[in-house]
C-alpha cells in the first residue's frame, strides 16, 4: 500500500477524533433531554464546549478535504454504490458543520447565553426571536437523528469494506503505521 | 492492497448488523425510549398540563399569569467577599429585567389563590453573561425532587369525567410525602403578601458562592421589600378582583420605584443543601448585598419578559448550582416549557388584553 491509497495523517486523525467527539455529542444530546435528573445540566455543561470544538476541527478538516486528495474508491466498486458514498460524505460535512451552527443560533434566538464554561460566553449570533427558536430547536433535533443514522450507515459501510469486500477503503483510513493489518 | 471478498459473506454481515445495532440500541436507551418512566423535562411539562387540565398555546405550563418589570440592581461591594460574580462588585449597576406571576398553569385564573407569588429576574452582567433567578414568596417549596415533583402534579391532575382531583390520590402522595404535608401546613397558615411590591422573594434552592481567594460557601438568598408588608384577608381571598394583584403593581409602579435588599444567608455546618422542603431557621449568618430597585411594569405583550426562560441554572462566574435535585428538575421543565411555547408561538395573555395591550 502506498502513501495515496491512504488518507493524509493529519485527515486521519482528525476522522477518529472528530468520530468519537460527534458520537459522544449525539448521545449527550439525546441523553440530557431524556432526563431531569443532575445529568441535565451536567451533561448541558459538556455539549456546548464539544459543540464548538466540533465545529472549529470541521472548519480545519474542511481545509484539509479541499488541500488534500482523498484516495480514489476501488475501480470495481458500482457507480451506484460510488455516488451512495459522495451524498453520505457531503452529507456528514454539511452535518459536522451545522449542527453546532444550528445550536449556537437556537440559543442566540431564545435569548439564552451560550456558556461554554464559567465566565466564558459566546456572543449571539441570531437576533432574540422565540419562534425562530422554535423552528431551530426542532431542526437541531431532527438534523441530530439523522447525524446518527447516516453515522451509522457510515459505519456499516466501513465495515462491509473491511470484513466482506476486503478492498483498501477501510485501510485507508483506519491503517495508521506502515505494516499491513492483514500480514 | 487487491479486492479479496469473502466467500460466505452471510455471518460477517450478521456481524456487523450486530455492531450496528448494538449502537443503536445504546443509544435509544440513553434517549430514554426504552424508559417511559424516566423523569425528564418534557414528562414534568406533561404533568404540567394533565394538571392544569388543558394546554394554553404559547404560555408558560407553569407561572401561566405574569407581567414584566424591569429595573437595576446597586451592588454595596459586600458581596465581593462571597462571590466573584460581576454582579457583587462595588458599586457595580447591572441592569435587570424580570417577571412576577402566580403559580399555576392557567394565565386567566384569579389572583385570589393561595399560590406562589414568585419573581424572576435577569440579569444582564458585562460581557454577555447573565444570572437568571426564579425566586418564590415561601422559603421553602412543596417536595425535595423532581420525582416527587412530578408525582405530586398527577395526585391533583382532575379526573377527566368529574373535573376534579380524586381526593383518595392525593391523600395516599400526602401519606408518604411528610414533606409535602408540612409545605401545605404552612402555606395554610403562612400569610400571602397583599402585593407583589410588598412580598419576599426567595431562592428556594441553595447554591455555592465562590469568591476571588477560591472560597466556597453554601447560601440561599431572598430579596427583602422596602414596601411595608401587608397580608391578603385569606377569608375573603374568593371575593378578590380577577386581576387584583396585577392591576394594583401595575398601579403601585407608576408611583414610584420599588426596592428590595439583596439578603445573601450563609449555610451553618450540617444545614441541607440538597433539600428545599427544609428551611435552614434561625441564627444564621446573613449579608445585605445591594438593592434591587424596579421602576418599569408593562403587560407581557410590551415588556421583554415573555419571550425568555427563566431558569435558575443560568449562572455566572462565581456562583454554580449545589447538590440540590429540585434544580436540574426545573432547569429541564422550564426548558421543555419554553421549547412548546415556542413552537406554539406567543399567544396573547389575558393580563395583557385586559390591560388594553393587545391592540
Amino acid at each position: 500500500m502506498n502513501s495515496t491509497d491512504r488518507f493524509a495523517v493529519h485527515a486521519r486523525i482528525l476522522h477518529w477524533v472528530m468520530a468519537i467527539m460527534i458520537l459522544a455529542m449525539l448521545f449527550i444530546g439525546a441523553g440530557m433531554v431524556s432526563t431531569a435528573s443532575r445529568a441535565y445540566p451536567d451533561l448541558l455543561a459538556w455539549h456546548r464546549p464539544i459543540g464548538i470544538a466540533v465545529l472549529a476541527l470541521a472548519l480545519v478538516r474542511l481545509g484539509v478535504r479541499m488541500t488534500h486528495r482523498p484516495p480514489s474508491l476501488p475501480a470495481d466498486l458500482p457507480v451506484l454504490q460510488r455516488a451512495m458514498a459522495s451524498a453520505m460524505h457531503l452529507a456528514l460535512y454539511t452535518l459536522m458543520l451545522a449542527m453546532p451552527l444550528i445550536g449556537w443560533a437556537m440559543l442566540s434566538a431564545a435569548g439564552t447565553p451560550v456558556v461554554l464554561w464559567p465566565g466564558t460566553v459566546l456572543p449571539p449570533i441570531l437576533a432574540h426571536d422565540v419562534r425562530m427558536f422554535g423552528w431551530l430547536r426542532r431542526l437541531h433535533r431532527l438534523a441530530g437523528y439523522a447525524f446518527f443514522l447516516l453515522i451509522l450507515g457510515h459505519l456499516g459501510a466501513a465495515l462491509v469494506h473491511a470484513l466482506i469486500r476486503r478492498d483498501s477503503v477501510f485501510q485507508s483510513m483506519a491503517r495508521f503505521g506502515n505494516r499491513s493489518m492483514r500480514g | 492492497m487487491p479486492p479479496d471478498p469473502v466467500a460466505h459473506p452471510l455471518p460477517r454481515l450478521a456481524l456487523i448488523a450486530a455492531i450496528v445495532g448494538t449502537i443503536a440500541l445504546l443509544f435509544a436507551w440513553v434517549a430514554g425510549w426504552l424508559s417511559p418512566a424516566r423523569v425528564s423535562g418534557a414528562s414534568i411539562a406533561d404533568a404540567l398540563q394533565a394538571n392544569t387540565g388543558k394546554i394554553f398555546p404559547g404560555i408558560r405550563r407553569a407561572h401561566a399569569k405574569g407581567l414584566c418589570i424591569a429595573g437595576e440592581f446597586a451592588s454595596n461591594g459586600a458581596g465581593t467577599a462571597l462571590s466573584r460574580a460581576t454582579l457583587f462588585a462595588p458599586n457595580a449597576r447591572t441592569p435587570v429585567s424580570g417577571r412576577f406571576s402566580l403559580a399555576g398553569g392557567n394565565p386567566g385564573a384569579p389572583d385570589g389563590r393561595t399560590v406562589f407569588h414568585a419573581m424572576a429576574l435577569r440579569f444582564v452582567l458585562p460581557g454577555v453573561e447573565e444570572w437568571r433567578m426564579a425566586l418564590d414568596h415561601t422559603p421553602i417549596f412543596v417536595v425535595s425532587t423532581p420525582a416527587d415533583f412530578q408525582a405530586f402534579l398527577i395526585a391533583g391532575t382532575p379526573d377527566p369525567v368529574t373535573k376534579k382531583p380524586d381526593p383518595a390520590r392525593m391523600a395516599a402522595f400526602l401519606a408518604s410525602h411528610p414533606e409535602a404535608r408540612r409545605f401545605i401546613a404552612y402555606m395554610k397558615s403562612a400569610p400571602l403578601p397583599s402585593s407583589f411590591a410588598n412580598g419576599t422573594y426567595h431562592s428556594i434552592n441553595a447554591f455555592r458562592f465562590t469568591n476571588a481567594a477560591g472560597e466556597t460557601r453554601a447560601v440561599r438568598w431572598q430579596f427583602e421589600p422596602e414596601d411595608r408588608f401587608a397580608a391578603l384577608d385569606k377569608t375573603t381571598l374568593d371575593r378578590l378582583p380577577h386581576d387584583a394583584l396585577f392591576d394594583e403593581y401595575l398601579a403601585r409602579a407608576k408611583q414610584g420605584p420599588v426596592r428590595w435588599h439583596l439578603v445573601v444567608v450563609l449555610a451553618n455546618p450540617g444545614d441541607a443543601t440538597d433539600n428545599a422542603t427544609v428551611e435552614w431557621g434561625a441564627g444564621h449568618r446573613r449579608i445585605d448585598v445591594g438593592t434591587l430597585t424596579l421602576t418599569a411594569a408593562m403587560p407581557e405583550q410590551e415588556g421583554h419578559c415573555r419571550d425568555f426562560v427563566f431558569d435558575p441554572l443560568i449562572l455566572p462566574r462565581g456562583v454554580t448550582a449545589s447538590d440540590d435535585p429540585l434544580l436540574a428538575g426545573r432547569s429541564a421543565a422550564y426548558a421543555a416549557s419554553f421549547r412548546r411555547r415556542a413552537r406554539e408561538a406567543p399567544h396573547a395573555d389575558p393580563v395583557s388584553t385586559h390591560q388594553g395591550a393587545a391592540k
